[in-house]
């Protein structure tokens, strides 16, 4: 599945984030790990932070903390923030071809990727994908 | 988790029927007494050869179940174990028990001779999808197809 660099992006960091419990990073060090552009991730962090899922931390070290629940948040509930809204669906009223049988027949197939692309996705959550991402050399070990 | 220690796994008897029809009937609101009598007869009275139903127990009430069997070639797969249901009492969810009794079905796969565990879960049941994707189960090699008999 394609997704955008936004996404992406934020997936890492949200993922970053919530390995252990009150980790803090600036999106500096995120972005030097991942190798993204600084810029770019910036502005996905003040989305983030809108979201709710993660927190700016003023002071000393600075940076920012996860803040949702990694036990429920999915991968889904990330992707959803950045992506536009399922294209399989959406721009069909107005295609013409949409009404004919052949179209019809071709969207359902679209849509059974879709749905189970979706529920694969939904039942992804932070701490589960995390539990199979070993810690890196040099890293702590994934808390929890 | 505290409950997590307290917990027991063991063979289903015959006399956990009762409970184990009303713990179903809790989780999917349907009793099917007539199918667990059947599931009983083959799986716990009589239990064939790769066929597993077990019961989580603390102090002496039970708490969950899972039931499930080696299969083998079906449509040319090596065997493999196979979960068809498991179920964990509403209060005393979200405690590890769900955890313990799939492991435990697991190693009696494991000692079956069998290297896979494999289920199938409904697009539209998050719970038991999160679990199993919990317990690291993925995607498998085939694609489940149907279609209506009008
Ligand atoms: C699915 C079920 C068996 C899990 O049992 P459980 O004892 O709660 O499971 P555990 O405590 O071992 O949880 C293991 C993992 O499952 C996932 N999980 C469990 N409950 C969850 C929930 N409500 N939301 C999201 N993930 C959940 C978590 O990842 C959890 O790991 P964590 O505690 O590290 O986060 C239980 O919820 C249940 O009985 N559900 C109904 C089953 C049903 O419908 N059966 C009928 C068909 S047979």
């Amino acid at each position: 599945m394609r997704l955008q660099k936004s996404t992406l992006f934020a997936l890492y960091a949200v993922l970053e984030l919530a390995r252990e419990n009150d980790r803090q990073m600036s999106t500096g060090d995120i972005a030097e790990r991942y190798d993204i552009s600084p810029h770019h991730l910036s502005k996905v962090m003040r989305q983030l932070v809108r979201s709710g899922l993660i927190q700016s931390v003023r002071g000393a070290g600075g940076g920012y903390r996860f803040s949702g629940n990694a036990k429920r948040v999915t991968l889904l509930d990330i992707i959803d923030l950045f992506e536009p809204s399922n294209p399989a669906v959406e721009g069909d009223e107005e295609d013409p071809a949409g009404a004919t049988s052949v179209a019809r027949a071709l969207d359902s197939v679209r849509g059974e990727i879709d749905e189970l692309t979706r529920a694969t996705l939904q039942s992804i959550t932070l701490r589960s994908l995390l539990k199979y991402a070993p810690a890196e050399v040099g890293e702590e070990a994934v808390a929890g | 988790m505290t409950e997590d220690n307290a917990v027991a796994i063991r063979n289903a008897r015959p006399e956990d029927i009762d409970t184990v029809i009303r713990l179903d009937e809790l989780g999917t609101g349907l009793a099917k007494p007539d199918y667990w009598h059947d599931i009983f007869a083959g799986y716990v009275r009589q239990p064939g050869a790769g066929r597993f139903f077990l019961i989580a127990e603390a102090a002496g009430a039970v708490v969950g179940f899972i039931v499930g069997e080696t299969r083998i070639w079906e449509f040319g797969s090596p065997s493999c174990g196979w979960v068809f249901a498991v179920n964990v009492s509403p209060e005393r969810r979200e405690g590890g028990i769900g955890s313990h009794l799939l492991e435990a079905i697991c190693e009696r796969f494991r000692r079956s001779g069998v290297d896979t565990v494999r289920t199938m879960i409904s697009r539209r049941d998050p719970l038991n999808l999160a679990f199993f994707r919990s317990q690291g189960l993925t995607a498998g090699p085939y694609i489940e197809l149907e279609r209506r008999l009008d």
